[in-house]
């Protein structure tokens, strides 16, 4: 007959705790920043059809990080919660806290009762008005929440990434110094010898919250656009013509956007 | 309970199942009294309870359609509604209008409208046109018990298709019939009570290569026409400044026109109209 080894509760929570963040922090790294404009997703990712990033309604947003599968898992039930809920009441009563709350619950209990924790972290985000008023939280594998001000630095060495976002992130700034800033942070771990890396346009998963377009709100940048915008300052004086286009552009979007809703 | 979620508030395993990517079998799982049609009737004919949309018209040009509807909802020989809307965005690179039961139309196309989106959303890729047009057919076969009690629902289907080789070619009709039939129409289609009309000046009027602006003056026409000779199809009104919904999809996606773009062409068709008003 088998033994039963006793475990203590703490031992057994520890070592899921430790064998989740063993898997998340092998994956690379995903961001979510507050800008100017809206809300900025950069995940490393090569692959075109496995998304990280992705729209879950008019204003909310997902990324992921760990294991596939399972953060699928969860982008699915998200969407189909945020369908059926704006569905059965109205589309202003899907909101990131209601979603985050059924994340946490999943996970919640698939960390307490399953012996293999979801080895992955989410970060859910709903633009706001403005800048101020977006809402980013971090979900983990046991199903804790927080609700970070302003970014989000999820897997791999995100500790590092975070220490970077610290010192540079600004509500303030424009898509393109936004973009930039996330990428810095990212490439800023596993080069060699510690050095930074480069990371082409080909190697990013890149989406935005826009605050200014009615609706849905969520857009993939990706091919020419995000090239772009990725282009560095070699060019600056195009750079700041461009950025200013944008921004009469968005004043545009506002205007409209205000009046369609009055 | 509507949100589908239990008690602990975890998701049910129907919202984590793999695969399913569309919106209405998962309601028809989840919360099927949020379906349309599956309330059962009682028998008879119950055309007469709720107000009826009426005329909607579309035609194709070169790089696009455009999809235009009257504003009358009426309910045996009363007027229901004057500014009711009838024409909708169903996705970014189509629209439908609908002719029918009001009530019941709305819904159907409220649910259509979550369906492309849902699918879009799961599978990150959006249906093809003829996917799109398909899954309304169906939808359309879903009513047909209350369709043959009166409250039959037909909606005119348009949009771009991205996937056309020639690009000037895109703009695409589909129309459907009570049962769920659905066929592509070439160049331009009508639905509703003042259809007949509005095909008649359409089938003068439409040419192959008319550019948007053309499309919609042709569109107001028949429009005009369907409203002349049709009591239960709504003129534009001056008066109120109520003038048909007209929306152009093309290859920047979902247009509506503007009350004073519309109301610009309308001046020009009644100004026409008033110099040669027919017999």
């Amino acid at each position: 007959m088998a033994m039963q080894f006793y475990a203590s509760p703490e031992q057994l929570m520890r070592d899921r705790s430790e064998f989740a963040r063993k898997g998340i922090a092998r994956g690379r790294s995903v961001v979510v920043l507050s800008y100017a404009g809206g809300v900025l997703f950069v995940a490393e990712n090569t692959s075109n059809a496995l998304h990280k990033v992705s729209e879950i309604y008019d204003r909310i947003g997902f990324a992921a990080v760990g294991k596939y599968n399972e953060f699928e898992a969860l982008r699915q039930g998200g969407v189909r919660y945020a369908d059926l809920r704006g569905y059965s009441y109205d589309r202003r009563d899907v909101t990131a806290r209601g979603l985050v709350n059924a994340f946490a619950q999943q996970l919640g209990a698939i960390f307490g009762e399953q012996s293999k924790p979801f080895e992955v972290e989410v970060c859910v985000a709903q633009v706001g008005a403005e800048a101020a008023a977006d809402e980013l939280y971090r979900l983990t594998y046991d199903g804790s929440v927080s609700d970070e001000p302003g970014f989000v630095a999820m897997g791999g060495q995100s500790e590092a990434i975070a220490s970077t976002l610290r010192e540079r992130h600004d509500t303030e700034l424009d898509l393109r110094a936004t973009l930039k800033i996330a990428v810095d942070a990212l490439a800023s771990i596993g080069g060699e010898n510690g050095n930074p890396r480069t990371i082409s346009a080909a190697q990013l998963e890149v989406a935005v919250l826009d605050r200014t377009r009615p609706g849905r709100a969520f857009r993939r940048l990706i091919g020419a656009a995000l090239e772009g915008l990725l282009a560095s300052e070699t060019t600056s004086g195009d750079a700041e013509s461009e950025a200013s286009s944008e921004a009469a552009e968005s004043a545009g979007d506002t205007d409209s956007a205000e009046s369609s809703d009055s | 309970m509507a949100t589908g979620l239990g008690a602990s508030g975890r998701f049910s395993n129907l919202f984590t199942a793999p695969g399913g990517s569309s919106f209405t079998e998962f309601l028809n799982l989840t919360a099927p009294e949020l379906l349309p049609g599956r309330r059962p009737l009682p028998p008879g004919d119950h055309g007469a309870i709720a107000p009826h949309g009426t005329t909607i018209v579309a035609a194709t040009y070169t790089g696009g359609v455009v999809m235009g509807g009257d504003r009358r909802a009426t309910q045996g020989n009363m007027i229901a509604q004057r500014d009711i809307e009838k024409v909708f965005p169903t996705d970014a690179y189509s629209v439908a209008g609908i002719a029918g039961t009001a009530g019941i139309a709305i819904e159907m196309i409220r649910l259509y409208q979550v369906e492309l989106e849902h699918y879009e959303k799961i599978e990150g890729t959006p249906l093809t046109l003829d996917a799109k047009a398909n899954r309304l057919s169906i939808m359309i076969r879903g009513n047909l018990g209350a369709a043959l009690q009166g409250l039959a629902v037909v909606p005119l289907f348009a949009g771009y298709d991205l996937d056309a080789i020639d690009p000037a070619k895109a703009g695409r009709i589909f129309g459907f019939d009570v049962t769920g039939g659905c066929w592509e129409d070439r160049g331009y289609s009508s639905v509703g009570s003042g259809s007949v009309f509005a095909k008649s000046a359409l089938k003068k009027l439409w040419k192959p290569g008319l550019d948007e602006t053309g499309a919609v003056r042709v569109l107001v026409e028949s429009l005009y026409d369907a409203a002349d000779d049709d009591s239960a199809t709504g003129g534009p009104d001056l008066i109120r400044k109520l003038y048909p919904i007209l929306t152009v999809v093309d290859a920047e996606g979902v247009r509506r026109l503007t009350d004073d773009e519309v109301g610009a062409v309308v001046a020009e068709v009644i100004a026409d109209r008033t110099a040669n008003p027919g017999v």
